[in-house]
């Protein structure tokens, strides 16, 4: 149960509008970097493995592989460090978390893209509203 | 007067600052609290004021309280607490305390105090942080025990088990004050204060917030 007043104090720090993706998502988050007095934009390019929290502790997961490494980096939906969220590529999941993509390798770590065709966005009309 | 008043713990969450670090902050409702009695020196031997938070029904409270609360022309309160003072108070019966006197960047800190959760009976190796034996070499059905406690004290040698040794027992459920927390922000109109970092007890537990008595001076 979330307590009003919680919601109330909250409220001010809270994006008006939050980009729109899905777990499963191929995402590249443009994030605010700031360095002695200079900002600039970094973008980090992965795949959306889980959403977790609710009002300003809502975060989401992206995973990607560098050299060979795999990398997760946490990010808060909220923060005015994370400017944008672009959708590169949507994934067709059936999972709410995709931690099992940490223990494949090679080709089976890929997430399946979700094609819309224009049958099944009438189908599903928040897939719809969000295209 | 020192700043204080009864609240209740509502939560915690987080807020933003400077360059959109998040903040951790608990959110306390505070007040407004009725001042029920003022102790002085010449009659109760002590400065102090007596506050009184949050409605009862007459009918869930007692004659005595319902009397003692109309003194100071109120209704019968819920809980009711003694800020000790080191001047006499400049407040009079049936005045109200909001968070107003914590208002206008006069408090810096503050000191919350309240009663923490209970963690029931609790062995030595979670109330204490004794290590325990081994999980193997022979130990038997000992693996969480606290080992010795004292030798024997044949005669009028000395104290076998020495007081205050640390053993197994109620855990939680304490009065406890977290003192020097920033306070982050008022608000007047919810009655609301931010104070970084946790306060002791569950959420929905009536917390004591007063001016830091060894931060920010008074």
């Amino acid at each position: 149960m979330r307590q009003p007043l919680i919601e109330l104090v909250e409220k001010p720090f809270l994006k008006s509008k939050t980009p729109e993706f899905h777990v499963g998502d191929t995402v590249d988050v443009l994030c605010r970097i700031v360095e002695g007095e200079k900002e600039r934009i970094q973008n980090f390019n992965g795949t959306v493995i889980a959403r977790r929290g609710a009002g300003m502790n809502k975060h989401f997961t992206v995973r990607r592989i560098v050299g060979s490494e795999g990398v997760e980096r946490m990010f808060m939906l909220h923060s005015p460090n994370v400017v944008d969220v672009k959708v590169r590529r949507r994934g067709k999941v059936r999972r709410a978390k995709l931690y099992y993509l940490r223990y494949r390798i090679g080709k089976a770590r890929k997430v399946r893209e979700l094609r819309i065709h224009h049958k099944k966005v009438s189908a599903k009309p928040e897939l719809a509203a969000a295209s | 007067m020192i700043p204080a008043l009864i609240g209740t713990k509502i939560g915690m969450t987080q807020i933003l600052g400077e360059r959109g670090r998040a903040i951790p902050v608990t959110v306390v409702q505070a007040g407004p609290c009725v001042v029920l009695q003022v102790r002085t020196k010449e009659t109760d031997g002590y400065d102090a004021v007596q506050i009184a938070f949050g409605d009862v029904k007459p009918h869930r409270s007692t004659r005595p309280m319902i009397g003692h609360a109309a003194k100071a022309g109120t209704g019968p309160k819920r809980t009711v607490r003694e800020i000790r003072l080191n001047e006499a108070a400049k407040l009079a019966a049936g005045d109200v305390l909001t968070v107003e006197q914590f208002d206008g960047g006069s408090v810096a800190y503050v000191d919350v105090t309240g009663t923490t959760k209970g963690a029931g009976f609790a062995g030595v190796m979670k109330r204490h942080g004794f290590g325990g034996k081994e999980a193997s070499h022979g130990v038997e059905r000992k693996h969480r025990s606290a080992g010795s406690i004292g030798g024997d004290a044949p005669g009028a040698t000395g104290r076998g088990v020495k007081k205050g040794k640390r053993m197994a027992g109620q855990m939680g459920h304490v009065r406890c004050t977290a003192t020097n927390l920033s306070l982050v922000s008022v608000d007047r109109d919810s009655d609301v204060m931010l104070i970084r970092g946790s306060v002791p007890g569950p959420s929905g537990s009536v917390v004591v917030v007063q001016q830091a008595k060894k931060k920010g001076g008074c």
